[in-house]
């Protein structure tokens, strides 16, 4: 095919799950040119599961979850400097420190940090955490271990019930705000949100929804914090678990499609610039990227999933060296999972792509179940709790595009199926962002416009 | 002409040494109803599909034909023979002794002492110039291991194994044959073997030691733990299944390697592939070649073809891990294949529980045999089978040998 893509030199921004994984296929399909890693954090690429569950355990130390290398990639990498911006037209990616770096393609892997506390002063007090880096888990894990007297966690997605949990593990009391009517319903939906709340209280969270955290207080040390119902809670730990930012602020000069939401490319990760027009030589993977998907309506997704980084970051670096007609798209069916309060929690699909969902297997009531969603009438989506095994049943509902309830008959199934309205919230009114995040708009928010309209 | 159906053939004990070309001829329809009301699949992706597929019954009381269904419904069943919740529950309390969450160390920290009972056994087979592999190793080494294991005394293994031959038995698929009385004889066995469990068990209550069966009285379970009945049924499914799978595994391994002396070399030479080979060995001569007990709860399409409510679902999954749609070059066998997602222990809620005991069983038997045993060769080839077409495997492999390796 095209030798001269076999060689050259590609640039690589980001250096953690994504950024690894690409390294490692390009140098797997015999990219033999040079390849530089880029990455502002200090420390060689590490998996962030473990950080909010073994590491705030106390299991694994927040050094020791560092990724392991599938095959040596021969790369130069820059890490502890921060790219601070890209010229599209002479190609060249700018460093912090003033270095520049040429490239003849470039990938785009920066992800995501975490959504900070809006307040500085109030973030700069001596016991306020995110949780984000391997740094942060590391001071968070040191403070935990130091037994708190109470720990606040701000935001109930998956990192704050994460966190959550893994404080009730300790038997450290815990208070969780969430400004949502329940835990996870931003990513879940209604259905699940409510039995994800029943799982916050039955294990002795002091669970407030429906309000915010208005202001932490302290002088210098955290003592507490203020609420928009005008309670109080006194803590001397608070986690700030609002969601992620997209690192994009660095491309704002570069004259790609790159913006909170992210780097939009196309289905086989190559970016658009500004006008909307396809690059040859940019390309995004990862938490960053904003990508369309054909099962979901074409809607550009951005998904903040371990499994998304490593199949997208795989497919771009196949793209950055194969001619037009062997590239291929990044389709996956997006999966992620999440554990606490001693449940495994496992989803397939987009979630939050749906009008409708059902109970299809299991019951409410004993917390291991599968729920099914569906959008007009077809599968999008299954969620499990302890029933991950499942799974693969409804990811193939989901590809084939199967009408939505599905087929009664499971066998641990015998009351009829009743569906019922999704219950997705707008992300807008969230304080923190779902992690499959339709970036377009909500597909029940369209239904709602259509019978408007008509 | 009935006697030529699909089924018949596989089943036949002609077959037993090579059914790898029925399973071709099976693979052509990927759905293939017989003419007794059975359907059998050996396509992987159709397998696995229904291996998923929360409709499809592992509970032969939803047969349709009445006398299998009451047969069935004499003895209660164990969680291989029962769908979720209650197969979830049973299962995640069995498991609590075994494996993760509640015990992630149980069968790693059995490694050492797998060591010495292989080690132990190569040793004793230092005079004998002509070996049977199965009698006088990869039978014992297994049992040795699951009585430690349950906490049976191996002294008892005699009376046992009469037990399991029966309930094996009562697998064995021919269609041509009434199977009430088989099915009785291993319902016998299974209630005998229950007692027997059951009775060891008491003996533990209020006395724990380090083994399943204290485990299961002495343990508390906040799902409520086993009733009497479902401790022996459960005892009894883990006693059988800990052993006569891994018989297999053991010595369908030794055989395809003796019929490859390049792969066995290289296995001798580089141990470490070890764990990788018993991967492609369960793909390649998978112990438990089918699951005969799958059944339809609704009407299901596979493929295009409806298999009815009730009807008996044979999925053959030696078929499947040799699927040229799903592995390049299936009927090669490559220790160093990587891409190897086999069917060997099943897929779903009722993946085999006993896997990762039963693979380092697996690795360190054929290590020990290899390393200590010189100038390995078959004296019989192909050696004598077992009856049943389910578990297949060598009832006996004869090898002869130049002596132990200093």
């Amino acid at each position: 095919m095209s030798g001269e893509l076999r060689d050259g030199r590609i640039v690589i921004v980001g250096a953690s799950l994504a950024g690894l994984r690409a390294a490692e296929t390009l140098r797997d399909e015999g990219f033999a040119g040079s390849l530089t890693l880029v990455g502002d954090e200090p420390h060689p690429p590490y998996d962030r599961p473990p950080l909010s569950k073994q590491v705030l355990l106390g299991r694994v130390p927040a050094t020791a979850t560092g990724l392991p290398a599938r095959r040596p990639v021969d790369a130069q990498w820059k890490l502890g400097v921060a790219a601070t911006g890209v010229d599209g037209i002479g190609r060249r990616v700018f460093l912090a420190n003033g270095e520049e770096l040429p490239f003849d393609r470039l990938l785009i892997a920066t992800g995501t940090r975490a959504r900070p506390w809006p307040n500085p002063a109030e973030a700069a007090l001596d016991g306020v955490f995110a949780l984000r880096t391997s740094d942060d888990a590391a001071g968070l894990a040191e403070r935990l271990d130091a037994g708190p007297r109470r720990v606040l966690v701000i935001g109930a997605g998956f990192t704050g019930s994460e966190i959550a949990s893994a404080c009730r593990e300790r038997d450290i009391p815990v208070t969780v705000v969430e400004r949502g009517p329940a835990p996870l319903v931003g990513a879940l939906g209604g259905t699940l949100a409510a039995v994800a709340a029943e799982m916050h209280r039955r294990h002795g969270v002091d669970l407030r929804c429906g309000v915010q955290v208005t202001s932490l207080e302290g002088d210098g040390r955290l003592t507490g914090a203020r609420l928009s119902d005008g309670s109080t809670v006194e803590a001397d730990v608070a986690v700030v678990a609002l969601g992620a930012v997209r690192n994009t602020e660095w491309l704002a000069e570069s004259g790609l499609a790159a913006g909170p939401r992210g780097v939009t490319c196309d289905a086989g990760c190559r970016a658009f610039n500004m006008y909307g027009i396809v690059t040859d030589d940019v390309f995004v993977a990862g938490d960053v990227a904003r990508f369309p998907h054909p099962l979901f309506g074409y809607q550009l997704l951005a998904l903040e999933h371990w499994g998304n980084a490593v199949a997208q970051a795989e497919v771009a670096a196949h793209n950055m060296v194969s001619a037009g007609p062997f590239r291929r798209p990044h389709l996956a069916v997006p999966t992620f999972w999440s554990s606490q309060f001693g449940h495994n929690i496992k989803s397939v699909g987009v979630p939050t792509y749906s009008d409708q969902v059902v109970v299809a297997q299991g019951s409410l009531r004993e917390a291991r179940l599968v729920v099914v969603y569906g959008y007009k009438g077809r599968i999008t989506a299954a969620v499990s709790v302890n029933r991950a095994k499942w799974l693969d049943y409804y990811q193939n509902l989901i590809e084939t595009a199967a009408p939505f309830p599905p087929e009664p008959g499971a066998a641990d199934r015998t009351a009829p199926m009743i569906p019922l309205p999704s219950d997705v919230p707008d992300p807008a009114v969230l304080s923190h962002g779902p992690t499959v995040a339709l970036t377009g708009h909500l597909p029940d928010r369209r239904l709602t416009l259509v019978r408007h309209g008509g | 002409m009935a006697a030529d159906t699909l089924f018949r053939r596989i089943t036949d004990y002609a077959s037993r040494p090579d059914p790898y070309p029925l399973y071709a001829e099976l693979r052509e329809s990927k759905v293939a109803p017989q003419d007794d009301g059975s359907y059998l699949v050996g396509t992987y992706h159709e397998i696995t599909a229904l291996l998923h597929d929360p409709r499809i019954s592992s509970d032969r009381r939803h047969r349709s034909d009445p006398q299998e269904a009451r047969l069935a419904g004499e003895l209660a069943p164990s969680f291989i023979g029962v769908d979720d919740p209650e197969h979830d529950r049973l299962r995640r309390t069995a498991m609590r002794p075994f494996g993760p969450p509640h015990t992630p160390g149980r069968v790693d920290a059995m490694h050492g002492e797998i060591v010495r009972i292989a080690d132990g056994l190569v040793a004793g087979l230092r005079d004998k110039q002509r070996i049977d592999v199965v009698d006088d190793f990869a039978y014992p080494l297994p049992v040795t291991v699951i009585c430690r294991l349950l906490g049976v005394p191996q002294e008892d293994e005699p009376m046992f194994r009469g037990w399991s031959d029966a309930i094996v038995g009562g697998l064995d698929l021919n269609p041509d044959e009434d199977p009430t009385q088989r099915t009785q004889a291993a319902t016998e066995a299974r209630r005998a073997m229950g007692v027997y469990l059951g009775g060891l068990a008491e003996q533990r209550r209020g006395k724990p030691s380090d083994d399943l069966l204290s485990a299961f009285v002495n343990d508390q379970d906040p799902a409520g733990g086993l009733s009497q009945i479902e401790l022996m049924v459960t005892s009894v499914l883990l006693l059988v299944a800990g052993h006569e799978t891994t018989v297999n595994l053991i010595t369908n391994g030794m055989l395809t390697l003796l019929r490859r002396p390049d792969q066995l070399d290289l296995l001798r030479r580089e141990p470490a592939l070890m764990p990788q080979a018993v991967e492609e060995l369960l793909r390649f001569e998978p112990p438990v070649q089918m699951l005969p007990q799958r059944t339809p709860l609704v009407d299901v399409e596979v493929a295009g073809v409806t298999v009815p409510k009730g009807a008996p679902l044979v999925l053959v999954l030696a078929s499947g891990s040799r699927d040229p749609r799903r592995f390049r070059d299936p009927d090669r066998f490559d220790p160093q294949r990587t891409d190897n997602q086999h069917l060997g222990f099943g897929s779903g809620v009722h993946s085999c529980f006993g896997a990762p005991l039963a693979r380092l069983e697996a690795q360190i038997a054929l290590t020990a045999l290899l390393r200590d045993l010189d100038g390995l060769r078959l004296a019989e080839d192909p050696p004598p089978y077992r009856r049943s077409p389910v578990l297949r495997g060598p009832r006996h492999l004869v090898v002869e040998h130049d002596g132990l390796r200093a």
